[in-house]
């Protein structure tokens, strides 16, 4: 090949505040009844104006100085004008040549490699969101379109970052980063399917003989991590076939096509539209103060590159579970308030990365929504540690408690599954066992060591699993000794 | 007297000694808008019956010895302020049918001072204008000569108070568009600092421009009213968190000692004679009473005009281009699909002057000319801003006319662009600098009895000396401004 992919990316990120950016109507609008959320500014009526919200810019700032980002001092609001149905005001309130932050970079770590990367930011700014169109559709066509404005002046952080993206895993792994830390934050929610997270990129070929950047395009409509990766790698192939073969990259904007797996035409760069900036007349320049960057630099929670290496300290995980329990913050969460009231950490991170992450998965369930709690979770890996039940059969009980919500102690009572510890019980097992099975014993006797193992497997068999096989074990040894 | 001929001032006198009841003002009002309003077309909306049912509730009130601030004084409203449950066009048809669901601040205001809204007024569409032809659905005329145009953009408002309409008026002011209909019209009118008073409800145009402007019989009525709805209001980010001081005070202090400057470029070749003869002659009675006159320069005067057309256009192209026909106002339905009904709606919604606005405003922001106009045009406002600064740094106060030129005929200049623009010469830099300035009227042109307004401009948040020398300048002219329009027909 001999040619290296360049990307970069846009991503926006919707800011958790109480109220929309620039009136008082509620953010939370996933779900709800639409227009519900709205008055004259964020519905853009006649006369209507905006007024920034502070916190707004709070998480803004929070999130760039994550970023490692420089903070202007001065900063300005622009117009950018265009027309869409869903854009009331017929202009979204943005940041152009003065944006809130600039220069920063993230530091990011693939699997495959061994050393860390930076990757630059080139500039974050404060804009708003737009609402939603709905399409109803009859016999495959669109009947009508109607409008949602609740979405309408949801804030967002709009960051870029410089082409220094070398691959779709790159990309898809600094995106992980990313979504961690601004969930750290506690700014965004980071979901890419609801659209809190959204992300466009940028890629071209570079020639590696020349050092020659190729023409780019922009990539838009990809909502989720898979569609990204898709995405990115359908383009790639695309632009290095075209140059291959002796093609042309033209400048365009494309669009991720989920149902074909394909990028496909959007509009070129002719078509590309003049967004007519100005400083938009009805806010005041915001002067952000250095006592207002120190105010904020001061409360940065632990994130997650912190809360790992802590992990690793104070629980002796190995890097590789630390690292996943991080990554997602309720999940650190989690496991923190497990680990608590228990200190058998590499079981508990066991669990929880295996069985419990496994069945959540299964059901699309959040890890802050488990329908087993933590304090669940320990009193079974706790019934586990006194032996009161097999680590096998701990595995059916956390189906169950998944399932029915029950406590483990209950559901070991119910199902009558406590280990066997009474040793006259299993005696009387092992006795018509040895009787069942005289060759089997005959051929142990003879010096057949394996043999004993069936007969282990048996015992187990009648007990259901109840009884502790080393125990079973020395007992039937002890039993065929006597003979 | 009938009782629509009443000051504010009067009528606040008579409500507080029980002398006349609020109601019987409203009917007055009423009568003398039957009578003539066919004629003179100040109004687009009456909000009668609201407006007497307020009245009765009000002489109630004052029944129980509750007295609200404005004791149900009636206030005619442009047609550009949103006021809740009432049609607010701009004199647009693209906004044709468009009922606010909520109240501007300064009806907010109003109201819960006690004062009535009784109904909306005339002006050029979306402020556009200086004659109020430009209005899409009838043209105002001046109260002293039905042949010629009130002014604008806030004619209705002018010619309301000017006809006894109403006793007092809320207009609004980009370039000039309460002072120069109040200079058209014989009456007074204030601009005050960008900031004073809140936007939040004005249908925007020029954002960075216009301020909501007073629009009244005398200079204690201005200040009445500015007490009202002055002020910082957290719905608008550009308004002032300067206090408000009791405008009415102002009016008690006389004027000797204080700096004039006239400036050397308001008295221009493009200033008419008779008006010029007007302006000085009251420049005259400001240093009898004191006040110390000199010449001055304002050097960027002459880049004014185009920088403030610039800014204007640019911010109405983006402010206008929202009105699409989806959510409310107009709608052509006759059109096939989607863009065809944009397009059919914004072409026929919006009048000539609108859409030329539309179309300069579109170009000069353009990443190709951004810097050729609009960038060029800010330059030049920080220069204005500058030039005011400086001789404001030696002087109290500003002195000139208005307008270049007495009430024009109707349809005069309807077909010269530039004309419409031109009759704010001397207006629209106040605005460039965002500074108070007031309207009076200091007589009438010799030849043609016409009205001419004298200006006064201030620093920032200096109302307070402007209303004092207008209101000092007031009482030495008492006589020449006894006259009334004669409304006989």
């Amino acid at each position: 090949m001999g040619n290296d992919t360049v990307i970069g990316l846009e991503i926006h990120v919707q800011l958790l505040t109480k109220t929309k950016i620039f009136c008082n109507c509620s953010t939370d609008y996933f779900d709800q009844e639409p227009n519900s959320h709205t008055c004259p500014v964020c519905l853009g009526l006649p006369g209507s104006l905006p007024v920034l919200n502070k916190k707004a810019v709070d998480f803004a700032i929070l999130t760039a100085l994550a970023l490692n980002c420089h903070i202007n001092e001065s900063n300005i609001f622009h117009r950018k004008n265009y027309f869409y149905p869903d854009l009331p005001k017929a202009y979204q309130i943005s940041q152009f040549d003065r944006p809130l932050a600039e220069n920063g970079f993230l530091e990011i770590r693939t699997e495959k490699s061994a050393e860390s990367r930076n990757i630059r930011i080139n500039r974050a700014h404060m804009e708003e969101d737009a609402g939603k169109l709905i399409h109803l559709e009859r016999d495959g066509k669109t009947s009508s379109s109607l409008v949602d404005y609740n979405r309408s002046g949801i804030p967002l952080l709009e960051i870029v970052t410089e082409p220094d993206i070398q691959s779709s895993e790159e990309a898809i792994v600094f995106l992980q980063t990313l979504r961690s830390i601004v969930q750290y934050l506690g700014v965004c929610d980071g979901n890419l399917e609801r659209g809190s997270m959204r992300c466009d990129a940028n890629i071209s070929i570079r020639n590696k003989e020349n050092g020659e950047l190729g023409t780019k395009t922009e990539l838009k409509n990809m909502n989720s991590f898979r569609a990204i990766r898709q995405a990115l790698d359908f383009e790639i192939t695309r632009q290095r076939r075209l140059i291959e073969q002796g093609g042309k990259v033209l400048q365009e904007t494309r669009r991720w096509d989920e149902s074909s797996g394909k990028t496909v035409f959007m509009r070129s760069k002719e078509e590309a539209l003049d967004y007519r900036y100005f400083p938009e007349p009805d806010l005041l320049p915001l002067f952000i103060s250095q006592s207002w960057i120190e105010s904020i630099e001061n409360n940065i929670p632990e994130l997650p590159d912190e809360r790992k290496e802590r992990f690793m300290k104070d629980y002796k995980l190995p890097h590789y579970d630390a690292n996943r329990l991080v990554e997602v913050k309720p999940l650190g969460d989690y496991f923190e308030r497990a680990a608590k009231n228990y200190n058998n950490y590499k079981q508990l991170a066991n669990w929880i990365l295996g069985e419990l992450l496994c069945y959540l998965g299964q059901e699309n369930i959040d890890i802050d929504k488990s329908p087993i709690t933590p304090v669940a979770l320990i009193e079974l890996l706790e019934l586990i540690d006194r032996g009161v039940i097999s680590g096998k059969i701990a595995k059916n009980i956390f189906e169950e408690m998944f399932k029915t919500g029950q406590s483990a102690a209950l559901l070991v009572e119910k199902s009558g599954s406590t280990q066997i510890s009474n040793k006259e019980e299993i005696d009387d097992i092992i006795e018509k066992v040895v009787r069942d099975n005289c060759e089997t014993v005959q051929d142990y006797i003879s010096g057949k060591e394996k043999a004993i193992h069936f007969l282990v497997g048996q015992v187990m068999r009648y007990t259901k699993g109840r009884a502790q096989p080393d125990m079973v074990l020395s007992l039937l040894r002890e039993r065929i000794d006597k003979t | 007297m009938p009782l629509n001929e009443l000051s504010v001032v009067d009528y606040l006198n008579k409500m507080n000694n029980r002398e006349i009841s609020a109601e019987q003002v409203l009917k007055d009002i009423f009568n003398q808008i039957d009578r003539i309003d066919k004629t003179v077309k100040s109004y687009l909306y009456l909000n009668k019956e609201e407006a007497l049912s307020e009245a009765k509730k009000i002489d109630q009130k004052i029944k129980n010895n509750d007295i609200p601030p404005l004791a149900g004084l009636p206030v005619a409203i442009n047609d550009n302020i949103c006021t809740g449950g009432m049609e607010t066009t701009a004199a647009s048809r693209i906004l044709k049918g468009f009922i606010p669901p909520y109240d501007a601040t300064v009806i907010k205001r109003i109201k819960d001072a006690g004062g009535i809204i009784i109904g909306k007024t005339n002006l050029d569409e979306f402020a556009m204008g200086i004659s109020n032809e430009n209005s899409a659905f009838q043209i105002t005329l001046n109260p002293w000569d039905r042949t010629r145009v009130p002014g604008g953009a806030s004619g209705g408002s002018a010619a309301a108070v000017a006809a006894d309409e109403t006793l007092i008026a809320l207009g609004t002011d980009t370039g000039g568009s309460v002072r120069l209909p109040a200079s058209f019209c014989g009456i007074s009118a204030i601009k005050p600092t960008y900031g004073r008073i809140s936007r939040y409800g004005v249908i925007g145009c020029a954002s960075s421009l216009e301020q909501i402007g007073i629009m009244g019989k005398g200079i204690k009525d201005l200040a009445i009213l500015m007490n009202v709805i002055s002020g910082y209001d957290e719905l608008d980010s550009t308004s002032s968190h300067i206090s408000t001081p009791d405008f009415l005070l102002s009016c008690r202090e006389g004027i000797n000692n204080l700096k004039f400057g006239i400036p050397k470029e308001f008295f221009s070749q493009d200033l008419d004679r008779g008006v010029k003869e007007k302006v000085i002659d009251s420049i005259n009675r400001i240093s009898q009473l004191g006040g110390k006159i000199e010449e001055v320069s304002l050097p960027n005067m002459e880049y004014a005009l185009p920088a403030y057309s610039i800014i204007a256009m640019a911010e109405a192209s983006s402010n206008l281009a929202k009105f699409d026909g989806i959510s409310y106002g107009l709608r052509i339905e006759d059109s096939g699909d989607l863009e065809e009904m944009y397009l059919k709606t914004r072409g026929s919604g919006f009048g000539a002057e609108v859409i030329r606005r539309i179309l300069l405003g579109t170009y000069v922001l353009t990443s190709n000319h951004y810097e050729d106009y609009y960038l060029k045009a800010q330059k030049i406002r920080s220069l204005i801003k500058k030039d005011f600064e400086n001789v404001f740094k030696k002087f109290d106060l500003l002195i000139g006319p208005a307008s270049p030129v007495p009430p024009f005929k109707l349809g005069e200049k309807e077909d010269e662009p530039l004309a419409q623009i031109l009759a704010e010469i001397y207006t629209s830099p106040v605005n460039m600098a965002g500074l108070p300035a007031i309207s009076i009227n200091c007589g009438f042109t010799e030849k043609e009895r016409l009205p001419v307004g004298l200006q006064i401009i201030g620093p920032p948040f200096q109302e307070e000396k402007i209303l004092r020398v207008a209101y000092n300048l007031e009482q030495e002219l008492k006589e020449i401004n006894s006259v009334k329009p004669d409304l006989s027909f």
